[in-house]
């Protein structure tokens, strides 16, 4: 396989990954202006922080309400985060790469890049957006599923999986990590309203509000949740999870090619380091750093996949 | 059931039967429903969209992926028409590789006075850097698309030889499928003989084109100018289905005197390169020192016989349309034989008597660029407006050396359907020609470009054409 080839498949499904986490943390923030309209400035402000992009927004010169910030994240060409700028990207990616996807992956991306640019036009009136990010994140699932279902699980499988786990490892922890503080066992307002809705909003960004009422019940507590969202290998957007599939596609193709790859042995580390003393030591060492650090992981581990697999050079 | 016209149907005789080929057809069509076969033309078009069969059109932002319109109505060609074709253009095909042979060689047919010397020393598609270069196995043209045009039952004309980059395969493979998808009850009852192994015909002949100092398999490439070229549907699709590596400039280059790609296990040699990238921007090292999308020493490897590029540079010399007019002097100078193919007769307005006689009947005559392709540049007298023609009758007389005339050629029809019913369309045929050291391939079919408006006699995509399924009956 082309090294282009293996570069554009990691990447168009990060970008695929990235449309439908924007999707969520729309949805999430969506949520708490209906039901929290008080607090909706600030968390837009911190729903465009997650999504790396409040700078961007500020220079705009828009305001923080919530049509501005949905349109924003939606449909704006001058964010390159923006859904419309990831399904573009992703459909580019995957027209490169044609050669390597099957006709029925190459056909969910188009129609999926067909149907969501026509939807996106024009700005979303309030109430067609819940009926818009449905849709959004049942076209991601058309082409993960029609993935799944008709590829081979060999090299070409491997790099689109790692592209997503990367992505969607980067996403959960600039979720914590824009939200860490109220995670923390100093933050003393414990029981308050507002807590509930910060809690909620981390849940709900990472479609994890039921999964966690199943596991926990009714006790809802900050460090549950971020062992939940760090620690939980159930938890299929936990960082843990993401950590594991990494680890994995990367030995299927140290397997594959027959080589010892720098990537799987940086990536295999960070796995076991994970966590190692459980939710207590990562707490005791500081939540934030403990993101912060994560994030320069991966960023890390993106560059040496690169070059392990001759993406640009 | 077809419109009566004044030019050679190819469905339908003058008193409204089926000519022989479309019995089969025609019976079927007798059973069907206008609504529902339209309606099933816009499924065929969903279709389209959905598989991403577009093409580019340079200069229009807006609608920058167009599809080919695209008609239900088969184009069919009996076994024995096919039959006469095949053997000409086979013929025309061996002489074209003779001539280009010839013409970076010894030059034989401009000694024996057979055409004139200018025309090739003057002529830009003439490549200087191909002298003396003989491609691995001898084959300079290893994908020809001949163009054809039809006035009656036993008269075929050639328009146009392109030995280029020829494109419009990948139409004729779709169209071909949408039909079985369709209309899967036509196959079962008429014999059509099949297309669908084409790319694996390519492959074939490729391979077998490889440089002889090739071991094991050979690796077959092509190289495309990337996702915005207006063919990029068809580089992908054709890699695809041939189970080879579609790649751009960047990620080749010159390891150890070989031209390799980047793959994900380091750089792996290619044999044969078919490349989609034109001359000029083949390689920034020989030719347009600005290309970004060319590979930096092609061209040394490929003339020290380490890499087939197919085609050859420099093969638009055989396809000029200044060159045009002498091909059936060509095809006797090589074969021995008088062409069986017949060309349109052609004046060549950089001779005076020629250009007089253009000048005084420009609203009968089609006037072509003889470097233009695409329909671009071109002048149909007949449908020309006064000013169109004062127009260009000033651009002629400038410079007579850039242009060629025809007569208007009254171009068979093949109905296409309408909300009226079917109705007669202007028509050429486009046939894919592989050329290996060892054989001569023609797949039975092509691609049928129609001209949608009525009257029109353009059938380019660019102009408002669409295609058709090409259809060669079994023996």
């Amino acid at each position: 396989m082309l090294g282009k080839t293996a570069g554009g498949l990691f990447w168009m499904f990060r970008y695929l990954e990235r449309s439908e986490n924007t999707a969520r943390l729309i949805e999430a923030g969506f949520r708490i202006a209906l039901t929290r309209p008080d607090s909706s400035a600030d968390e837009w402000a911190s729903v465009l922080d997650t999504a790396g992009v409040r700078g961007l927004f500020d220079m705009a010169d828009r305001t923080y309400d919530g049509a501005s910030v949905i349109d924003f994240l939606l449909r704006d060409p001058a964010n390159p985060s923006s859904i419309l700028t990831s399904i573009n990207a992703a459909r580019s990616n995957a027209r490169m790469v044609r050669t390597a996807l099957t006709r029925e992956v190459w056909e969910a991306v188009n129609e999926s890049w067909m149907t969501l640019t026509d939807t996106l036009r024009r700005p979303v009136r309030e109430a067609d957006l819940p009926g818009v990010l449905s849709l959004i994140r049942r076209q991601s699932a058309l082409v993960r599923g029609s993935m799944h279902g008709s590829m081979l699980r060999n090299d070409i499988y491997d790099f689109a999986r790692l592209g997503t786990f990367i992505e969607r490892a980067d996403n959960t922890a600039r979720i914590l990590d824009v939200k860490y503080y109220v995670l923390l066992p100093s933050f003393t307002q414990i029981g308050s309203s507002l807590d509930n809705v910060q809690w909620e909003t981390i849940l709900r960004s990472v479609a994890g509000e039921r999964a966690f009422r199943w596991l926990n019940g009714p006790d809802i507590n900050p460090k549950g949740i971020a062992e939940f969202l760090i620690l939980d290998g159930r938890m299929p957007r936990s960082l843990k999870f993401c950590m594991s599939k990494i680890s994995d596609n990367l030995s299927y193709l140290e397997q594959d090619y027959g080589v010892e790859l720098e990537s799987l042995k940086v990536a295999k580390s960070q796995r076991a380091n994970i966590g190692a003393g459980g939710i207590d030591a990562i707490f005791d060492d500081g939540l934030h750093e403990f993101l912060t650090q994560f994030l320069v992981d991966m960023a890390q581990l993106g560059t040496l996949i690169e070059q392990d697999f001759r993406f640009y050079g | 059931m077809n419109e009566k016209t004044p030019f050679f149907d190819e469905l339908q005789n003058p008193d409204g039967t089926a000519r022989a080929p479309y019995a089969g057809f025609d019976d079927w069509f007798q059973g069907q429903d206008t609504k529902h076969l339209l309606k099933k033309s816009q499924e065929a078009e969903t279709f389209f969209r959905r598989t991403g069969i577009t093409f580019n059109v340079y200069g229009q932002a807006e609608a920058d992926e167009r599809l080919i319109p695209f008609d239900i109505v088969p184009r069919v060609i009996s076994a024995a028409e096919w039959g006469r074709l095949k053997r000409g253009i086979e013929q025309r095909v061996r002489a074209i590789n003779a001539f280009l042979y010839d013409i970076y060689h010894r030059q034989e047919i401009i000694r024996a006075g057979r055409i004139p010397k200018e025309l090739i020393a003057q002529n830009d598609a003439f490549l200087p850097q191909m002298i003396g270069v003989t491609p691995p196995g001898g084959v300079y043209t290893h994908i020809v698309g001949v163009d054809l045009v039809r006035t009656g039952p036993d008269e075929f004309f050639v328009l146009e030889d392109n030995a280029r980059t020829p494109s419009g395969v990948s139409y004729m493979l779709e169209n071909r499928e949408t039909m079985l998808q369709m209309f899967p009850e036509l196959f079962s009852r008429i014999k059509v003989q099949e297309v669908s192994d084409y790319p694996m015909r390519l492959r074939r002949s490729l391979a077998a084109s490889a440089p002889a100092m090739t071991t094991g398999k050979p690796v077959v490439g092509i190289l495309t100018p990337g996702i915005h070229n207006s063919a990029y549907f068809e580089h992908s699709f054709l890699a695809d289905n041939m189970g080879v590596e579609l790649v751009e400039g960047h990620d080749c280059r010159l390891v150890d005197g070989r031209i390799a790609m980047r793959t994900t296990r380091g750089y792996k040699a290619i044999d044969v390169l078919y490349r989609r990238v034109d001359d000029e921007y083949l390689d920034p090292l020989t030719f347009n020192p600005n290309s970004v999308l060319g590979i930096p020493g092609i061209m040394d490897v490929y003339r020290s016989g380490g890499i087939t590029i197919a085609n050859a540079p420099g093969t638009g010399i055989a396809d000029d349309k200044a060159i045009y007019s002498y091909m059936p002097d060509i095809v006797e100078f090589y074969t021995g034989e008088k062409a069986i193919l017949q060309n349109v007769p052609t004046w060549r307005c950089s001779e005076p008597d020629s250009l007089a006689y253009v000048l005084d009947h420009l609203s009968e005559l089609v006037v072509k660029e003889v470097h233009g392709s695409g329909g671009y540049g071109m002048l149909v007298g007949p449908a020309a407006s006064k000013k169109e023609l004062a127009a260009f009758r000033k651009k002629l007389t400038a410079r007579p050396g850039n242009y060629i005339a025809q007569p208007t050629l009254a171009l068979s029809t093949v109905p296409i359907l309408t909300k009226a019913g079917l109705a007669p369309r202007h028509v050429d045929l486009r046939p894919f020609v592989l050329v290996s050291p060892d054989k001569i391939d023609i797949t039975p079919g092509g691609l049928t470009r129609v001209a949608l408006k009525k009257g029109s006699l353009v059938v380019n995509s660019s102009q408002g054409g669409g295609t058709k399924d090409t259809w060669v009956l079994g023996e």
